[in-house]
């Protein structure tokens, strides 16, 4: 299977890159874009074919390292 | 008196703390190999600056798994001084020795540059020898040295007394122009809540000897040496 991770700063912690980003499309004239919050994607490719297997081992590897816990939070896919 | 200098694949600042502690200070000092798992009775452990494991994923996050971090934090739960400088800190609060996290410099620049610190708190190993208010002039060299922690544990590490250095201006004052970093509450230095880890990100190493342009680095390694000498500390590991 396949687990997708996206890891992105917690809504409560400032994103320099992601507002730097927002205001370079502000100056390219793209005002709709209200906001920008950068992350991270992480594909794991997995020997596991049972689903809530492989949620369970992206789960585990996101809190033990892909995400720091103090300013990240993390939403996994599966396939 | 003997300095244990960890050395990760990518710490650069390893030979500026050997350097410090060996040949400024006349202490002993050795090389240990993050694959080590022996700290060869080391009195102090420093974690010096630099990228660890090239800081792939994020600052520090790959070198709490080497072998030598379970001995390290070891000798800390002995009450062992342990010294986290740049990078060094950011293994810290990675490997959860010390609380908190780095963001990226709000100026989403690398910052090098001599910058000002005060001194909170002398009740650690690493400040014994200053005086409560004291200013040094330490350089900084980081890209994500912002720190940041959430308003209750910024009030708890207040209450505790854990914030041993704040960025201020010349004068020792806290003011936003001298902050580098957008750190919280102008954070550049803490402890542990047991006082005998400390973490900051300036390079006090960098700031030993006036040929360097500043030698108010040095009073942090005096610390620890009469901290041990004194007898505040028996840890050996």
């Amino acid at each position: 299977m396949r687990a997708r991770v996206f890891v992105t700063l917690k809504p409560s912690v400032f994103d320099p890159q992601g507002k730097t980003i927002a205001d370079a499309l502000h100056s390219l004239g793209y005002n709709g874009v209200v906001d920008v919050r950068q992350g991270k994607y992480f594909e794991l490719d997995l020997s596991t074919t049972e689903a809530a297997q492989a949620r369970a081992l992206a789960a585990e590897v996101a809190d033990k390292l892909l995400a720091n816990p103090v300013i990240e939070s993390y939403r996994i896919e599966v396939d | 008196m003997k300095f244990a200098v960890i050395v990760f694949p990518g710490s650069n600042c390893d030979e500026d703390a050997y350097h410090a502690a060996q040949d400024v200070l006349g202490q002993h000092a050795e090389y240990i190999w993050h694959k080590d798992t022996d700290l060869k009775g080391a009195d102090v452990v420093i974690l010096p600056g630099g990228f660890a494991h090239g800081d792939y994923l994020r600052t520090g996050a790959m070198a709490r798994f080497s072998p030598i971090m379970r001995e390290v934090q070891a000798f800390a739960n002995r009450g062992g001084p342990v010294l986290g400088i740049c990078n060094g800190f950011q293994v810290l609060l990675e490997a959860g020795l010390l609380p908190g996290a780095m963001l990226r410099n709000r100026s989403l620049k690398f910052q090098c540059e001599q910058v000002h610190i005060r001194v909170e708190q002398t009740d650690t190993p690493f400040t014994s020898a200053c005086r409560k208010g004291q200013v040094l002039q330490i350089p900084i060299a980081h890209g994500d040295g912002n720190y940041f922690a959430d308003p209750d544990l910024i009030a708890r590490l207040e209450k505790d007394r854990q914030v041993i250095f704040r960025y201020t201006n010349r004068a020792g004052e806290v003011i936003d122009g001298a902050n580098p970093n957008g750190s919280a509450a102008a954070i550049a230095g803490l402890c542990n809540e047991r006082r005998n880890i400390v973490g900051l990100m300036p390079h006090p190493e960098r700031a030993c000897e006036s040929v360097l342009g500043s030698a108010d680095g040095l009073v942090i390694f005096r610390s620890v040496v009469q901290s041990i000498k004194s007898g505040a500390l028996v840890a050996r590991a």
